[in-house]
């Protein structure tokens, strides 16, 4: 087991407001910021927590599908775009679908462990709102393998492969049970993204979201087993977090006390040709998340918050059992039961998740830890506190695809 | 000839119009679709005529457009029609491909000889029946077998087909407008009709997913003539109010008793201003030529037109001044005609002194929308004309008698012989205008002793 050979440190968190269907200031046919502004506001949200851009050695942009949704690529080029002294500075892009966003913070974290950087500014972006929802499921698509499952896949494609797995959940577990696990993960996450004044649902004023997300599927206008509420919201945004060495927080003028400490990270890809074994278990979220906390000498016991990549309300539920913290086909009475709420065994997604919060596919990993950041760090941005000073731990997990290209990251709060 | 071969070649005349183009736009899908499920089997041709060529242009670009949004609707079902085609991977590509189909079969034309060999000949050219006539017979000498399909309004069937002739080979196919949104159809048969154009006809509207009104042949039919009648009553309300009132306050009034004491879902001079002036003018023209005994003719119609106050819609479907003035597309004034102009609700306190002269609305009531989708809607509309029966303001008052004028009306196209039954009467105006309710319904009970 490979363990972290210097302390790595995360700060100096910003997220932009996730755009889209939901927001107040959203209009579909009103001109709308473009990729440069979430770039900016987010790197330069993060830059404003520290001295001086000058003492950023490195910078990793995350992004899935720029070249489609914006027509642009060379995405490293836009960082000096936060500031003129990145420019000439070692930047990289980096891109595993949605689990893009992980990818960066791997790459930064590895970049200081090898000595090259004390600093690294990591950046996640996605801007979608450029295309209609059916043409995006075409450019979100390229998550799954488009020479073996495009042509014969659903026209909602991610959907569609989220919906087989809720229906194979169905027949094993029991469609009610099921059915008001996934509506209750939508109850919560517009509950926890109402606290989060940048939320997608911030705006949400539903009454019923139970009811509201127990709408029974249907898969003539859209999927056999999931429902539009069961699915994460076509997003604009961008988040940014800054890691560094010991020496780089001395360089940064940073406080301990603003930061997180990573523990331990786990990241790990499979095959996309291949169809999950089991559609009901994220067998390489399990692999990566079992990594994380070997590195970092804890068990699910321990962890006192939660991240998980619920792109779909089922994905959400199974990566609690992928974690451990559920035994098989356990999660879904422990989430209708309350477990993921703040006050519950286990909370999880506090500022609303993907459901909640929103999803701009390619930078969700990055504000899942700049969640976590500000979480340990008691500033908050809206997600309610709930620390547990015997738990000081948070994880993570960002997936790409279908469970395909998988980072889990542990963080511990620092004292 | 069976309905799938008769849509291999179609043709519409007047093609560019308001009606034509939606009919147009509901021809292609269904022939791209027959055309797709056919596996490119059969050979499709919609002849779209009409005699504005840039219009026509414009034609193209709107059915470019309304497909687009179709195939972006309906990918689900386009993925399993097009499952055969390696080619076609993305929805991009199945949606492009979806339209373009349809597009290649359609043929603008300006040249009636182009119709030659259509199967199926959808007139919405414009109302008037010597040019209707004319075109027919020319059209008829190049498809002699054609089954042709009418928008005609209020121009009696039978009328058309003997002037031709056409020897019963064609029905009255009255579209709302717009025809690709309104699910109403009225289908007319005229004496002497074959029966299996009526059958055609029939299970045509059911691939169009319209619903389906048989009316008989008497001029302005249903809808119109419940619609035509129901302006004569608001007309002959405002020259009493006017005496009082003015005559652009009396129909200020009226407007708003149409609308919210009676919920519906516009008030009566809007609903002109929708459907135009000049042609609810030229409608109860063509109904007073046809229909023995009773003169419809409206006096403040008349004088709006001389006027120049016309209604109507822009071409791009967005609503010209009429009786009221439009911003943002709702009623934000009134044609004053003394004063040769506008009147603005917001100007001046007269909108409000008039509304306090209708008096409150009833207990229970609730705007038009938020009943439209309520599930409880018939219990609440009982217990709002319960309550609209004992209110004695003047609002209340007008409503109850409009309501039950509104039933005679509608009572009288069944007596008369144009409609079959109260259900089909009640049934054109739910579905075509959208109402709540029919015109004929036990709630005028309550308003009869109150109005007498």
């Amino acid at each position: 087991m490979k363990s972290l050979r210097k302390p790595i440190y995360a700060t100096a968190a910003y997220n932009t407001v996730s755009l889209g269907t939901g927001r107040k200031e959203f209009h579909p046919k009103k001109p709308r910021p473009g990729i440069e502004h979430y770039i900016e506001e987010a790197g330069r949200g993060a830059l404003a927590q520290i001295n001086d851009t000058a003492n950023i050695d490195e910078g990793v942009i995350a992004n899935f599908m720029a070249p489609r949704f914006n027509r642009q690529g060379n995405l490293p080029a836009l960082m000096p775009l936060i500031d003129a002294k990145l420019e000439y500075k070692p930047l990289v892009s980096v891109e595993g679908a949605c689990g893009s966003g992980g990818l960066a913070l791997t790459t930064a974290t590895k970049s200081i462990l090898s000595g090259m950087a004390d600093t690294v500014l990591a950046v996640g972006v996605e801007v979608q709102n450029t295309v209609k929802a059916i043409y995006g499921a075409d450019i979100l698509g390229g998550a799954g393998h488009y020479a073996s499952q495009r042509k014969s896949g659903h026209a909602y494609f991610f959907p569609s492969k989220f919906s087989d797995r809720a229906g194979a959940a169905y027949e094993k577990f029991g469609y009610d049970k099921v059915r008001e696990a996934m509506a209750r993960w939508y109850e919560r996450a517009v509950l926890n993204a109402r606290e989060c004044p940048k939320a997608q649902e911030h705006h949400n004023s539903t009454e019923d979201l139970f009811a509201t997300g127990m709408t029974r599927p249907n898969g003539k206008t859209f999927c056999d087993h999931i429902n539009v509420y069961d699915c994460s919201k076509v997003s604009d945004g961008a988040s940014a977090v800054v890691f560094a060495s010991e020496e780089g927080l001395s360089k940064l003028g940073v406080d301990k006390k603003d930061t997180v400490e990573l523990i331990g990270f786990g990241q790990v890809v499979a095959d996309i040709s291949k169809d999950p074994e089991d559609q009901t278990k994220l067998t390489t979220s399990a692999r990566a998340a079992k990594a994380a906390m070997e590195m970092a000498g804890i068990t699910p016991k321990d962890i006192g918050m939660l991240e998980v990549h619920d792109c779909f309300t089922i994905g959400g539920i199974l990566s609690l059992e992928a974690i451990g913290i559920c035994g098989s086909g356990e999660a879904f009475d422990f989430v209708r039961e309350g477990g993921t709420a703040p006050a519950g065994a286990m909370p999880t997604n506090l500022s609303g998740g993907l459901v909640g919060y929103g999803h701009y596919t390619g930078g969700t990993g990055v504000r899942q830890a700049a969640d976590i950041v500000m979480q340990f760090t008691g500033k908050p941005d809206g997600q309610k506190l709930v620390q547990d000073a015997n738990k000081p731990y948070g994880l993570m997990v960002s997936m790409g695809g279908n469970d395909r290209t998988v980072v889990s990251c542990v963080f511990k709060k620092v004292r | 000839m069976d309905l799938d071969a008769r849509l291999e070649n179609v043709a519409v005349l007047g093609a560019a119009g308001k009606m034509g183009s939606g009919i147009a736009l509901l021809l292609a899908q269904e022939m791209a679709k027959q055309k797709i499920a056919s596996g490119g089997d059969r050979s499709y041709v919609l002849t779209l005529m009409d005699v504005d060529q840039s219009a026509l242009t414009g034609l193209m670009s709107y059915l470019r457009a309304q497909l687009t949004k179709l195939g972006e609707k309906s990918t689900i079902a386009l993925r399993a029609d097009y499952a055969d085609r390696a080619d076609l991977v993305e929805n991009g590509d199945i949606i492009n491909a979806f339209v373009e189909e349809a597009l290649s079969f359609c043929r603008p034309t300006t040249s009636l000889d182009a119709i030659k060999g259509a199967n199926l000949v959808f007139e919405a050219i414009i109302e008037d029946k010597n040019i209707k006539l004319d075109v027919l017979k020319k059209i008829d000498a190049l498809c002699p077998d054609a089954y042709y399909l009418t928008n005609t309004s209020s121009i009696p069937i039978g009328v058309i087909d003997k002037g031709v002739p056409l020897n019963g080979r064609i029905i009255g196919y009255h579209f709302y407008n717009p025809p690709a949104v309104q699910k109403l159809l009225e289908l007319i048969s005229p004496e002497g009709v074959k029966p299996e154009l009526v059958e055609t006809g029939v299970e045509l509207a059911k691939k169009l997913r319209k619903k389906v009104f048989l009316a008989n042949d008497i001029a302005g039919f249903i809808g119109n003539g419940h619609f035509m009648r129901d302006i004569l009553h608001a007309t002959s309300e405002v020259k009493k109010l006017a005496q009082e009132a003015g005559e652009a306050e009396a129909a200020y009034m009226m407007n708003r008793v149409s609308q919210e004491f009676m919920i519906r879902p516009m008030g009566i001079f809007q609903l002109i201003d929708y459907v135009g002036i000049d042609v609810c003018r030229f409608i109860m023209n063509v109904m007073t030529e046809h229909i023995e005994g009773e003169t419809l003719s409206d006096d403040l119609l008349n004088r709006m037109a001389e006027a120049g106050v016309m209604g109507g819609q822009h071409a791009d479907g967005s609503q010209k001044d009429g009786f009221l003035k439009y911003e943002r597309g709702r009623p934000a004034g009134i044609y004053d005609l003394t004063k040769g102009g506008y009147v603005m609700f917001a100007d001046g306190d007269w909108a409000a002194a008039l509304d306090s002269k209708l008096g409150s609305l009833p207990d229970g009531h609730a705007p038009w929308r938020a009943l439209l989708m309520d599930p409880k809607k018939d219990e609440k509309l009982e217990v709002y004309f319960g309550n609209l029966a004992k209110s004695g303001a003047l609002g209340s008052n007008l409503a109850k008698a409009y309501l039950v004028r509104s039933r005679e009306i509608g009572e009288k196209l069944v007596s008369d012989g144009v409609a079959n039954s109260v259900d089909d009467v009640n049934g054109v105006m739910m579905n075509g205008f959208y109402h709540l309710y029919g015109p004929i319904n036990k709630h005028v009970d309550l308003m009869v002793d109150a109005v007498r």
